[in-house]
This record gives C-alpha cells, structure tokens and sequence, in this order.
C-alpha cells in the first residue's frame, strides 16, 4: 500500500470527514453530551451555551441527536451497501462468467425485482416482516444489488472478453480464480466509484423509509428521521432541519472525496489511464 | 517528372521540436521533449518516407506538417513552410484553411475514420466543399475520376456505399481519394497500409504509388517497414526517438545504409533457421477438422502434422481460419468432425473436458501482450501462476524459479515486481513467454506473437523462440501473415485460404513452385527489401495473373 501515498489534499479532507462520522458513531454514547431522547429544552429553542445547535421539535437536545444518529445511520447505510456489493458482484460476475443458463436465470430474475418500483417493494416488504434493523438493513441491500449486479455483469462480460481471461481459462482455473483474481481487480475502479454513490443514495434511502415510518423507528435517532421531524420548523425559519441534512452531505460528499483519491491510485496501474 | 521550381522547395521543415508536459504523479509538471529539432525539405512531386519505431515520433512530425499537434503536445520550436510561408505562425482560421485543402491526410485505420453514418462520396467531397475549392457537382465527378484512379469497382456508384459495405483495402482507398480530392500539394500518409493483409497491401501500395505520380502531389509516407517505404518514397528519414538516424535518397538508405540502426532495420530480415529434414513425425496431429461459429462453417477437412522439436507455420489473410485454427487445438472451440491428437494419445475437444495434464502441455501465446496479461497482476504473480498451478510451487521456490525464467527470456529479476503497464512491447511479450514456459509445455500455440511488436523487437523474440526451441525440444504451432518470419522459423508451412488448407508440407517444398494461385499470390505480394519491387510486382500481375485485391 505504498502506493497509497502522499495523500492529496482532497484525499485528506474526506478522510477527516469520514474520520469524525466514524467517531461520533463508534463513541456516540461517551460523546453526546446530553441524552438524545431527553427533553430538556423548549421545542425548536435556539442555540445557548452547553446547546450549541438549539433544540429538536419536542425540546431535545440537537447534538446530542446528531451523534447518535450517526451510529445508526452510518452502520445500517454502510451494512447494506456492503451485503448489495457482496451479493450484486458475485453473483454479477458469475453470470458473465458462466453464461449460459446460469447467466439467463439470473438475469431474468434480477429483471423481474427490478421491474418492480424500489420504493413500493421496500414497503409492501417491510410492512409484512417483523420490522428491526436486520430486516431492513437485508431488504435495502438486495433491492440495491438489483443495481450492482447489472453493472459487475457488463463490466464482468468486457473484461471477460480480454484475452488474459481466456488465458486463464486455458490454463484450467476455475471459477473462484477469475472471479476474484483475473475479473474482479480489472472491474474495481467502477465499483468503486459506484460504491461511493450507492452508500450517498442508502443514507437517504433510510430517510426515506423513516420518513414514510417504515425505517428506523422513534425514538431511535437517525439523520434522516431527523430531517422528517425538524422539516416543518422551516416555515417558522427554524434552522434544524438542515443540521442532519448538512452531516448527510458532509458524509456523502467525504465518501465521495475518499473513493475519487482511491479511483486515481488503482487507475494508475494501468498504462495510459494515468491521471495523476 | 519534371520540378516547376527548383529554388523553392515545397514544404521545408526547419529545426522541429515538439513537447508535451508530463504530469508524472507526486512530481512537478515538466516538460518533455519528443522531437528533437528534425529538418528537411520536399519538393513538388516528390514522396518522403518516415520510417521508425512506435514512438520515434514519425507520425507527430507527419501533423506537423499540418500544422497540428496531437493530444497534449505542443510544437515549441522551428518552423514547418509550406511554401515559403511559416503555417506554424498562422492563426487558427489559416491554419484552418491549409488542413484540407492543401495539405490532407490520411490516417492509419480508415475504417475507424470514415463516419459510418454517412455515405463514402459525400465524406469524399466534403473537405472540397467546405473550402469552397468546387461545386457539389464538380466535386462528385472529380470523387468518381479518382475512384476510377484509384481502381475501385464501380466507380460511379461507389460513393453510394457505406464504411461498411465496402472492404478494408477498399476503404483506405477511399480515404486516399478523399485526400486527393481538393487538389492539395502536399498529402500526409499515416501508415495507410499497416492494418491491410499482404494480398490487400499491395493493390493499396500500388494504387497510391499510380494516383501520387499522376496528380503530382507531394507526400510524406509514414510507415514502421522499410520495405514499403522504399518502394514509393524517393528519400527517406530514418527517426529514432524523434531524432534523425539517417536521411537520404531511398536507394543509398536501402543498399548503402551509414548508420549502425538502419543497417539493422535492413537487416532484420535476415534471421535464419534451417529446415530440420525429418518431418515424418506425429508428435501433435490435427485431423480431418471441421469448426464453425453457430451456422457458419469456418474450417473445412483441415488436416496437418508436427514433429516434436519443430515448428509449423500456419499462413493466410484474415478471415482464412488460421485463429480459429489454433481455437480448435487449445479446445476453446470444439470441432464439429475430427481428432486432434498430442503425443500420440487423443484429446478431449473440449476445454471443459481436457485434464490438468493436457491443458500444461499446450500453451497459447497471444499476438497482443497488453491485453494477454493481467494488468493488475505483478510479473512474479503473472509467470507464478502456472508455477503455483500446475506444479505447486510456493513461496521462496516459486520466487526463485521465475526469477529463473526471467533470466531465460533476457529480463533480469529486476522485473519480479513490476506490473505489465511499466513494460515495453517487447518485454510484455517475453512475459508472456515466460509465463507459458512456467508450464513446462511441449507445443506453444503462438497467434501471430510478434506483428504488433517493431521490427528490430520482433527480431529479437523471434531469436528467442529460436533459442528456447534448442534447448527445450518445444514445438511450435506459428500463426502469422509474415511470409518474412515463415522463412526464418519454420520447419514445415501451411497454407490456409477461406477455411481451407491450400497448402501443406515441408517449407522447402510448400513455397517452391509450382503454386496454387493464392499461395502464387500471397508470396508476390510480401515487400521485398529492394527498390523496385512494387513495380515489378505490378508489372508481373498485369501480365497475366489475377488482381489480389
């Protein structure tokens, strides 16, 4: 990973940003300074001194909530993305690799979750299973690997193509081998970079599903939820309802800064793509 | 033909220096030089041939004289007069009015640069047109003469066609016409005939040498072959690494090279294999084989032979069968009817079916090694796979052994961790060697390996399957258009023509007449190191056997 340095200013900012969201998340209960559910304040009460973000809509404290919506916006957003590019790339690459059948039958039910509008499905699901975090945290993750799957398939089938796979091939390796070692090393910088979106769009995903009340459920804090519960203080020119949507940005745009620094040193291995 | 105006040559490049700034990762900006201050003249009528290695900077001197420089890089010195006239000192709409007009081009891959929405005539008058230089009718029955010139079939309706409803050789002819439309003084060739089979080649070379002589046009000739060169240019510059070697008239750089490097250029021809005389042998034997793509049948009754230790070369155009061919011996496409047999036992036709055992005695060298390797793999990982593999080495055992290998194939183990986007041409192709040999095989499937290489690195490799031949009794199986590389490796030859074999035995007497018509053809068309070939070439093919192209 000598690779990996110096770092760029960009590169380095993303990693402080991510930095402080991993923090407050991993140590939300020793770092808030009040309880997130406590109300202790007048409702959309301004900013004074031990509240330097005022108040919520019932009066409870506002950094407080933003810390520890951290924790669990971050691990279910960071949970599905990961299990949606588990399932979405191995089984995406498999297909391209195999062909054939293998490739028909998923695909066409790939397809088939696909057709159905992503938003309908997460509630008609949500709405029949037991609802808690594991639920939800599976349910985004394979409506998302819909998605992936259909991109590590195209990438899987171009690269497939190159001769360095038939090599392979020729050379008897089976299907782990040039799944993980000949095609997934050659499709990462896409990945990548679709990873780094699809973790921004799970983030407000969840606020979507708290908003309609199908996501994480009150009292438990999260950004998203936050957003819902502070939206009407707008009209009255309350501010708090763009704090969570600020720390959603802030993450989203430090993801995006981090995966950019990492699409630029995995380019560069390969010949002519150099953009450094 | 006779110069109008001695004093003053036509295009004058004086003292031509080109850069770009290399934006090298974790490092300031800086300027790289490319061409390094490369002068000469050209008179009316008269063709130059650039000739070098990829990266000698043959074709960024050839734009130059358009004044234009590709991608990043920037002309930073001397001056390019087209007569008399400084056109690097233009603005953008002067330079404008010269591209096109008075100076065209034509590019290496025709078909990547005709539009493939719109028809061949209108992208043929259109330059004309747009300079105002004719009307639209004017325009078209110049496009048809030179069509005719150009000896296109059915020159009136030719222009109706798309890019894709003509072939390879008939589209670069276009491309010349589409040149040659606007009357320019001066017309840039850009390797035109490198992408094009022997046998399509020459009708190429010929017809352009025919149109330059009888319009009077000036022109730059880039090519990578000295032997095409010389048989159109009248002088030639020898460039390595954007500087002059040797510039001089065709005849004396041909016969009477000076400089050390354009003696090799002309001597790469001259590697020498003798045929080994006892060919009887079945080591790996191919039988009554029969292929096709779905529907389309791409082989038919193919049946050849190979003595262990030799090598066969397996010749044709492209679209002959000789890939798949090879296809069909590795297992990736299965034959519809017949055997193929290694030492003497049958193998599966499958891949799926073929054992461990079978699938290291056979490997597959590719004829690009760019896309033949991993980029994401280091050379230790590349060349210890097979290791790992088929004989279970690791570790420290596994390290030394390619390091080993590395040696065998002149590379040092210096090479252990470098990844294949920080090798040369050459070098990936001596990985790749390398790598095959990890397996310990007994026959190497070598698919064209050295026609993207240039000329003085394809020599080099072909010294090294040489060596590696003699000392390890390998056989070779040797796909390749070059009938130049046939005669220096080959041991027994076949030719195949339309998924047929036309020809097949032991080199000595498969090319010595009496020939088949195509192998009569393919073997007139190969450039020969001499000025003159061409038009002898042509005046033999007019003279009583059929056109090739």
């Amino acid at each position: 990973m000598k690779a990996l340095f110096p770092i760029p200013a960009s590169a380095a900012i993303g990693l402080l940003g991510l930095a402080v969201v991993l923090v407050c998340a991993m140590f939300a209960p020793w770092i808030s300074p009040f309880d997130p559910n406590a109300v202790i304040g007048d409702p959309w009460g301004p900013a004074q001194p031990g509240h330097p973000l005022g108040f919520d809509n019932l009066g409870r404290d506002l950094l407080s909530r933003l810390i520890t919506g951290a924790r669990t916006t971050v691990f279910v957003a960071l949970a599905a993305t990961v299990i949606a590019f588990v399932i979405g790339v191995f089984l995406g690459l498999t297909a391209a690799i195999l062909r054939g059948l293998t490739d028909a039958v998923l695909s066409r039910f790939n397809d088939l979750l696909m057709s159905i509008p992503t938003l309908i499905f997460a509630l008609i699901v949500l709405s029949a299973l037991p609802q808690n975090l594991m639920v939800l945290i599976l349910v985004m993750a394979v409506l998302d690997a819909t998605r992936i799957y259909r991109l590590a398939r195209a990438l899987a089938m171009d690269v497939g193509a190159v001769e360095f796979v038939e090599a392979a091939r020729l050379r008897g390796e089976g299907l782990l081998w040039l799944l993980g070692r000949e095609i997934l090393p050659n499709t990462m910088t896409p990945l990548l970079a679709e990873f780094g979106l699809r973790l921004a769009f799970n983030v407000l995903f969840i606020s979507t599903l708290s908003f309609l009340g199908l996501g994480i459920q009150p009292p438990t804090a999260d950004w998203g939820s936050m957003v819902k519960e502070n939206k009407d203080g707008i009209i009255f020119g309350v501010s708090a309802a763009l704090v969570p949507g600020a720390a959603i940005a802030l993450l989203t745009v430090s993801i995006n800064l981090v995966v950019d620094w990492l699409l630029r040193r995995t380019a560069s291995l390969r010949g002519g793509r150099d953009d450094g | 033909m006779a110069d109008t105006d001695h004093d003053r040559p036509l295009l004058s490049v004086r003292g031509l220096r080109l850069g770009v700034r290399a934006h090298a990762s974790g490092e300031p900006p800086r300027d790289v030089e490319i061409v390094h201050g490369v002068s000469f003249d050209l008179r009316k009528g008269r063709v130059l041939g650039l000739i070098g290695e990829s990266g000698a900077g043959k074709s960024t001197i050839g734009l130059a004289a358009l004044a234009h420089a590709r991608g990043a890089m920037r002309i930073t010195g001397g001056e390019v007069l087209l007569d008399g006239e400084n056109i690097l000192a233009l603005d953008n709409a002067g330079k404008r009015g010269i591209r096109g007009a008075r100076v065209c081009y034509v590019a290496q891959s025709a078909a990547a640069a005709f539009n493939p929405a719109f028809r061949l005539g209108d992208q043929v008058i259109e330059a004309t047109l747009r300079h105002g230089l004719a009307t639209r009718a004017e325009a078209r029955v110049r496009a048809v003469g030179l069509f005719r010139m150009l000896g296109l079939p059915a020159p009136e309706t030719f222009g109706r066609r798309f890019p894709h409803e003509v072939s390879g050789g008939q589209l670069q002819r276009a491309m010349t016409a589409m040149a040659l439309c606007p009357r320019p003084e001066l017309i840039v060739f850009d390797e035109p005939t490198t992408a094009l089979d022997v046998t399509t080649q020459i009708g190429v070379l010929a017809a352009i040498k025919s149109a330059i002589a009888r319009t009077g046009t000036a022109a730059i000739y880039i090519s990578h072959d000295l032997a095409v060169v010389a048989q159109i240019a009248d002088d030639i510059m020898v460039l390595r690494n954007g500087e002059t070697v040797e510039y001089g008239p065709a005849r004396q750089i041909v016969e009477r090279p000076v400089a050390a490097y354009t003696r090799d250029l002309v001597r790469q021809h001259e590697i020498r294999h003798d045929e080994v005389p006892d060919q009887s042998g079945r080591f790996f034997e191919m039988t009554g084989i029969f292929a096709s793509y779905g529907s389309v049948p791409v082989l038919s009754d193919v049946s050849l032979h190979l003595s262990k230790g030799q090598t066969l070369a397996v010749v044709g155009e492209s679209g002959s069968g000789k890939s798949t061919l090879a296809r069909v011996a590795t297992g990736l496409l299965p034959p519809r009817q017949g055997t193929v047999r290694l030492d003497g036992a049958d193998l599966p036709p499958r891949l799926n079916g073929r054992s461990k055992a079978h699938l290291r005695r056979i490997q597959m060298i590719y004829q690009i090694p760019d896309t033949a390797m991993n980029p994401r793999q280091t050379v230790e990982d590349i060349i210890g796979r097979p290791l790992t593999f088929y004989h279970g080495l690791r570790g420290a055992q596994k390290r030394a052994r390619v390091a080993d290998l590395l040696e065998q194939i002149d590379l040092g183990p210096a090479f252990l961790d470098r990844y294949p986007a920080e090798l040369s041409g050459g070098q990936k192709q001596r990985v790749a060697i390398a790598r095959a040999l990890a397996a310990e095989p007994d026959l190497l499937i070598c698919d064209e390996p050295t026609s993207a290489l240039d000329p003085l690195v394809a020599a080099g490799i072909l010294r090294l399957f040489l060596r590696l031949q003699q000392e390890r009794q390998l056989s070779y199986m040797f796909i390749t258009h070059d009938l130049a590389i046939v005669q220096a490796i080959a041991d027994s030859v076949a030719v195949m023509h339309r998924g047929r074999l036309v020809r097949f035995g032991p080199r000595s007497s498969a090319l010595r007449p009496p020939f088949d018509a195509y192998t009569d053809t393919l073997l007139a068309s190969v450039p020969q190191m001499r000025v003159g070939w061409l038009d002898a070439a042509i005046a033999r093919q007019a003279a009583g056997v059929a056109s090739p192209d």
